[in-house]
């Protein structure tokens, strides 16, 4: 019994640290399947965290701030659209540049608002987002195996996670059965023939980034408004490029992207946990290692030794109309 | 199409990259006016903060050491036609390298250690480029993702390895031990003196010497070596260059290890020169700052020298900006660096086709004049 809590406590921690990743990783699925490369993913989220926790403190209303955050890192997609749609320019630098870009213009900007050291000042209750508690959690509550699960597990937390997790049906949805999805698609793996077909790749690409950027200031929004309650000064910590990782873990496709987020969000649950655990036989685990677990399991990903991941055929490279 | 005339080669690597530049100086004083700041004030700061005494100096040139290492390693494996994100982390490595070797072969007199030190940066650095660039060159894994995974992994593993094995007994900080005294790289300060020639003290060590031979030896490499050749051609198309009989692969391997080395060199700067003992994040971004050092410079190592020496330049100012103004920290440094990656790097076209057309319109001009 003590057991099944611990797991039950677990799953529950992981849903909450793979929130963020999920959107994120869509937000990149989104960008990269038009055939743009998005590593800017940890600088919007980022941005989108400072916003949102920025306007949320002044307006007293975290949806407010979730607007925020979201019109932040639709701009940040659009600057990144610009370089790399429109002027042609590398997209792995645009995604470098606007990553070092956040880094710093969250903090300057916060120390010149708040004077507190590039934080955002503490919200209250009614500024965040609060747990949602599901109709008749708390009677089954002491009900075995069955109340642990709705309670603890699926009610109880704020409505950011579970957007989070219909937004993989969602993104599904819209990338396989609409003509948008199809045109996405499309632009990633043969922009030519979209514009063969009368089909504006440009403009596409544009929407795609949109999308992605709606996608990530969720995310961002998430860490400063409703996991947390300030912005703290890079408090992504490389959560982007996790995300990123699930991505292409996931092979670009949502709901194995899904499965990848749920993973690395439970190692990250489990490496907290563990932190100084010594379990029978095995000693001390180390903590590094279990973080490490991620990155380690995409690079094998890559190399092909667990099924192979193909990226979008025009993945990276800007459409040149011929002339 | 109408007729276009190709840009001279001081427009294309000289006034398109100072136009850029200038760019993203004057969003980045927009930046400053925006928190309310003033920014002829800010720029007179960071000038005197970088030059404006002798002390300065020395530390403006001790960052662009690191910053002529890292914007070489990303040049090289550039040439090549790959995105080395991973200087950060190669660097990391090679300074594991290096501690290994100054703690552990502490009894070697200074003048070996000298090239034990700097062999087993280079053999630490290039080994962590090596599976990335393997498992571009044999198995087709994207170089730029493995690159960053490869960053967070070093980054978990020299955490690990700093708080378990090099931590001294007894210490609460993650830092290994100190190197002992004789075995450090000399400050330039100090061979000054011994020749004679008083120096205000400052960072800069001997690796600022390494660094300008390195840019001499990677030029002469890229330029007017068989491997530079075939590694450009590889770089500028690597079908073109299987059928003439180079091997994709084994370049890419050539080119992603000597950037590996080169990001190591970095290391020696910091754990030989500077810090004495391995810290927790030594890096601390100099790696990805490379990136935009590169860009800047066009790949080539006289324009990297000439970048470097600006980000020195903006770091050691940046420090003096944070002391005298409070509300301006270090970060404007950082979004400094991030407008100059996003202008000069992401953007570098932005400008093209209009200055063509000028031009294009300038000489058609001319050229009707001269036959008139």
């Amino acid at each position: 019994m003590e057991n099944f809590e611990l797991i039950i406590l677990l799953l529950d921690a992981t849903l909450r640290t793979s929130t963020p990743l999920i959107l994120a990783a869509l937000a990149g699925m989104f960008s990269e399947r038009s055939g743009t490369i998005n590593l800017a993913l940890e600088g919007m989220m980022l941005g989108g965290a400072f916003s949102a926790a920025a306007v949320a403190f002044y307006a007293g209303n975290p949806w407010v701030g979730l607007l925020a955050a979201i019109a932040t890192t639709i701009g940040l997609s659009l600057l990144h659209g610009f370089a790399c749609i429109t002027h042609k320019g590398n997209q792995v630098v645009s995604g470098m540049a606007i990553n070092i870009l956040m880094s710093g213009l969250t903090a300057l900007v916060g120390i010149a608002l708040f004077a507190q050291g590039g934080k955002t000042p503490a919200l209250d209750k009614a500024s965040r987002f609060q747990p949602i508690t599901f109709p008749g959690a708390e009677a089954v509550k002491d009900v075995p195996i069955i109340g642990p699960i709705y309670f603890e597990l699926l009610s109880g937390h704020n409505i950011l996670v579970y957007i989070a997790f219909l937004a993989v049906p969602a993104a599904w949805w819209v990338m396989y059965r609409t003509r948008f999805g199809l045109r996405l698609r499309a632009v990633g793996e043969n922009p030519g023939a979209v514009d063969t077909a009368g089909i504006g790749v440009v403009a596409m690409r544009y929407r795609a980034v949109v999308c992605s950027g709606i996608l990530v200031g969720m995310s961002g929004a998430y860490l400063s408004t409703a996991q947390g309650a300030s912005f703290l000064q890079d408090m992504t910590a490389g959560k982007g490029y996790i995300a990123l990782a699930a991505m292409v873990f996931g092979k670009w496709r949502p709901f194995p992207t899904l499965a990848a987020c749920l993973l690395f969000g439970f190692l990250d649950a489990a490496a907290t946990r563990l932190q100084g655990v010594i379990l029978p036989g095995i000693g001390e685990v180390p903590v590094q290692l279990v973080q490490a677990l991620p990155y380690v399991l995409t690079v094998i990903l890559l190399a092909g030794f667990i099924g192979r991941a193909i990226p979008p055929k025009a993945l990276g490279r800007p459409y040149v109309k011929e002339r | 199409m109408s007729t276009t005339v190709q840009l001279p080669r001081w427009i294309d690597v000289g006034a398109l990259p100072l136009l850029n530049l200038l760019l993203a100086l004057v969003v980045s004083g927009l930046v400053v006016l925006a928190i309310g700041e003033n920014p002829a004030e800010v720029v007179e700061i960071l000038l005197y903060g970088a030059f404006g005494y002798e002390e300065a100096w020395g530390y403006t040139l001790y960052y662009t050491t690191n910053f002529i290492f890292t914007g070489l390693a990303f040049a090289v494996a550039f040439h090549c036609g790959l995105f080395n994100i991973g200087a950060e982390g190669q660097a990391y490595v090679g300074g594991l390298g290096v501690t290994i070797a100054a703690l552990y072969l502490d009894f070697l007199p200074f003048p070996i250690m000298l090239i034990v030190s700097m062999l087993a940066a280079m053999i630490f650095g290039a080994a962590w480029a090596y599976i990335p660039a393997y498992l571009q060159a044999r198995r087709g894994s994207h170089v730029v993702i493995t690159t960053i995974m490869f960053n967070f992994i070093a980054s978990s593993l020299m955490v690990y390895l700093l708080v378990n094995v090099f931590r001294p007994q007894g210490s609460m900080s993650p830092e290994s031990e100190q190197i002992a005294d004789h075995l450090r790289l000399p400050f330039i300060h100090d061979m000054a003196a011994s020749f004679g020639i008083e120096m205000a003290s400052s960072p800069l060590n001997l690796s600022f010497v390494y660094a300008i031979a390195a840019s001499i030896l990677i030029w002469m490499f890229i330029w007017h070596t068989r491997w530079g050749y075939a590694i450009r051609t590889v770089g500028a198309n690597a079908v073109a260059a299987t059928y003439a009989g180079l091997e994709p692969g084994r370049y890419i391997i050539i080119a992603m290890m000597i950037s590996g080395v080169l990001s190591s060199f970095m290391a020696l700067n910091e754990v030989m020169g500077v810090q004495h003992r391995l810290l927790i994040d030594f890096t601390a971004g100099y790696g990805f700052v490379g990136i935009a050092v590169a860009l800047m410079g066009r790949n080539h190592p006289f324009g990297i020298f000439l970048a470097a020496l600006l980000f020195g330049m903006l770091y050691q100012g940046g420090a003096e900006l944070s002391f005298e103004i409070p509300t301006i920290s270090n970060d404007m440094v950082v979004v400094i660096q991030g407008l100059v990656i996003l202008f000069t790097g992401a953007m570098e076209h932005m400008f093209r086709p209009r200055v063509t057309k000028i031009y294009t319109a300038w000489r058609l001009r001319r050229d009707a004049q001269e036959a008139a």
